[in-house]
């Protein structure tokens, strides 16, 4: 049983606010995403909670205990590390059976956790070798397995598949997730592919200067981002915004056009995806400027009043750019943000 | 310029410096060496290994060496430890542990002579304190092992610096990822000194080892402050031969034999510290 709180955790490195008004409970075996933009503190956090890194407000529990003094070995945790750390004078395999000899598990133990991790992560062949003698993508591989070997009640992975070619990346999330749901363990896992995240995430906590801005299931976020950054984050390409005046009883003029929404009396932003939109007789009047044919899709940027606006639209449908369209939000899917609070408005 | 040639030029002036200051003044104290009078002769080298003093200065150079490379390794690895974890500060202390490589080790063996001599410091604070009723005589044939401990402790002093300034650097070199990564599988601070410093550390530990090593077995200056003639060394035989008994060619060989000392050691360290092929470190 590995529950993560943590709890009013803040961090700052001199002046620098790196992390503040951390709160997030991660669920025992839960498989927790941490997405964001470079730089906005996701190791930091991932740093704190294994305790390679002290907070400097707030808590870190797991297990129900109170973490924050015990040094990381005694957490029960192991951890992918964003660049690697795998040792360059042990062998890939002894690399991987780091952890296991600290604890003192007996040889033939110790073999056999290393050959199946290795197996998972197709380095069986690699065993031998160092890890100069590795691509970047391979001694990623070591240092999942590595982490994985130790059969940890808690793993943090921080960027784990990013060096990986589409494919092996695709083949190593399927291994990556199944091999974690049978072991129960709890998992933390930094990405900033978003495809990554909401292919594999049980929830996916969204991170934004230092702050989580929402942490809620994959298709929550995708649907009903809580704030702009969220909106702006998620999809590609990403959510539309465009002005919206009140209009008086829930009724907002966007674009020239009357749409219904919720009743507020200051100007909001009107968001919708870029997939959620149809061309009709009745919408929101748009000029195409660049048309993208995606082969399924055809990807057409445009402008509505002076505001760029993204559509996904069927690719058979001939536009050229300059054409005038008119473009029909689904109305279950749009979605509106307080301009002031960038958080979203119900 | 053909850049095939351009090398070779580049070189020339580096090699011709060492063909003429280090390989040809080797070429004539190994002809001297070998050669009396008359042709090529081992003679020179079976009059100073049959020399009654010969063993004895081996037994002794080896036992200094013995006793004060571990002791200085061990010593350099411990203070370079400290200093790598210090937030401040760390350059001062730095400065203040190296400041006997300044000293030549003449000055500081006269340094160590002024303590242990018997109108020396260590004598007067002893007779100060009433711990002894009158100056002892430590430095003398019948203090052996004082004279062996004070040369120890002088060269310990002396030479422990020039080892802590190449561990300083190679442990400044080794990434804190790895400690890290150590840390959290489970390895203790003890441990992670052993399994990642140690291992990481080779290269920097092969070129202290054999600079001291080497320097070990050229020690001379202490020695002879401190312990006179009573503790003959290697060193002191070759001076004793060239200056005293004026005997170039006798010199020459027991140089050559410190030189082949040297080398054995300075091969058993390269092997014995030597990053397993494939390993980057
Ligand atoms: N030891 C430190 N001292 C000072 N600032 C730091 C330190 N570690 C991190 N920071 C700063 O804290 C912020 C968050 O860093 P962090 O490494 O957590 O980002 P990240 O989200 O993991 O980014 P990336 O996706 O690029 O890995 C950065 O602005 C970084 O400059
Ligand atoms: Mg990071």
């Amino acid at each position: 049983m590995a529950v993560i709180e943590i709890k009013n955790v803040a961090k700052r490195f001199g002046e620098y606010q790196a992390l503040q008004d951390i709160n997030l409970t991660i669920e025992d075996q839960e498989f927790m995403v941490l997405l964001g933009a470079s730089g906005c503190g996701k190791s930091t956090l991932l740093r704190i909670i294994c305790g390679l890194e002290t907070a400097t407000e707030g808590e870190v529990w797991i297990g129900g205990k109170r973490v924050d003094h015990l040094p990381p070995k005694d957490r029960g945790i192991s951890m992918v590390f964003q660049n690697y750390a795998v040792f360059p004078h042990l062998t890939v395999f002894e690399n991987i059976a780091f952890g296991l000899r600290m604890k003192k598990l007996p040889d033939d133990e110790v073999t056999r956790r290393v050959e199946r991790t290795a197996g998972l992560m197709h380095i069986d062949q690699l065993l031998q070798r160092y890890s100069g003698e590795l691509s970047g993508g391979q001694r990623q591989r070591v240092a999942v397995a590595r982490a994985l070997a130790m059969e940890p009640d808690v793993i943090l992975m921080d960027e784990p598949l990013s060096n990986l070619d589409a494919l092996l990346r695709m083949e190593m999330r399927a291994e990556l997730k199944g091999v974690l749901a049978e072991s129960n363990t709890t998992a933390i896992y930094v990405t900033h592919d978003q495809v990554e995240a909401m292919s594999m995430a049980d929830r996916i906590s969204v991170m934004h200067k230092g702050e989580i801005v929402q942490a809620a299931s994959p298709i929550e976020v995708y649907r009903n981002p809580a704030a702009e950054f969220v909106a702006g984050f998620i999809g590609n390409p990403p959510m539309n915004f465009l002005p919206a005046a009140p209009a008086g009883s829930g009724q907002w003029h966007v674009a020239g056009q009357v749409i219904e929404g919720p009743q507020v009396d200051r100007a909001l932003r009107f968001a919708v995806r870029p997939e959620d939109v149809r061309p009709a007789e009745t919408g929101l009047t748009a000029v195409a400027r660049i048309v993208e044919p995606l082969g399924a899709h055809l990807l057409v940027t445009c402008d509505i009043e002076g505001e760029m606006f993204r559509a996904v639209l069927d690719s058979d449908l001939a536009i050229r750019s300059g054409d005038k369209l008119i473009l029909a939000p689904q109305p279950d899917r749009v979605r509106w943000f307080d301009p002031e609070t960038t958080k979203a408005v119900a | 310029m053909n850049a095939r040639v351009l090398p070779y030029v580049l070189i020339a002036p580096v090699t011709l410096f060492l063909c003429v200051f280090f390989l040809y003044p080797f070429f004539l104290v190994a002809q001297q060496a070998f050669t009396t009078g008359n042709g090529f002769t081992m003679d020179n080298f079976r009059e100073v290994v049959s020399y009654w003093k010969f063993p004895i200065s081996l037994r002794n150079t080896f036992l200094l060496a013995l006793a004060v490379v571990p002791v200085q390794l061990a010593l350099s690895l411990l203070m370079a430890t400290m200093v790598n974890n210090m937030k401040r500060g760390r350059d001062l202390v730095l400065y203040v542990w190296t400041i006997p490589l300044g000293i030549s080790d003449l000055a500081a063996g006269i340094i160590w002579l002024a303590i242990f001599e018997q109108s020396g410091f260590l004598n007067s604070m002893l007779y100060g304190l009433g711990v002894v009723d009158q100056p002892a005589s430590f430095l003398s044939y019948q203090n052996m092992t004082v004279v062996f401990i004070a040369i120890m402790l002088a060269e310990i002093w002396r030479a422990t610096a020039i080892m802590l300034v190449i561990i300083v650097a190679g442990i400044g070199l080794i990434p804190k990822e790895y400690y890290e990564a150590a840390e959290v599988f489970g390895a203790s601070p003890w441990k992670r000194f052993v399994k990642i410093t140690l291992p990481l550390l080779r290269p920097s530990l092969q070129t202290a080892l054999i600079l001291r090593v080497v320097l070990a077995f050229e020690v001379f200056a202490v020695v002879a402050a401190l312990g006179g003639s009573i503790f003959p060394v290697l060193m002191e035989q070759i001076y004793e031969n060239q200056f005293n008994l004026q005997n170039g060619g006798t010199a020459a060989a027991l140089a050559l034999i410190v030189l082949a000392i040297s080398i054995s050691f300075t091969l058993v360290i390269l092997r014995a510290l030597r990053v397993p092929k494939g390993a980057t470190i």
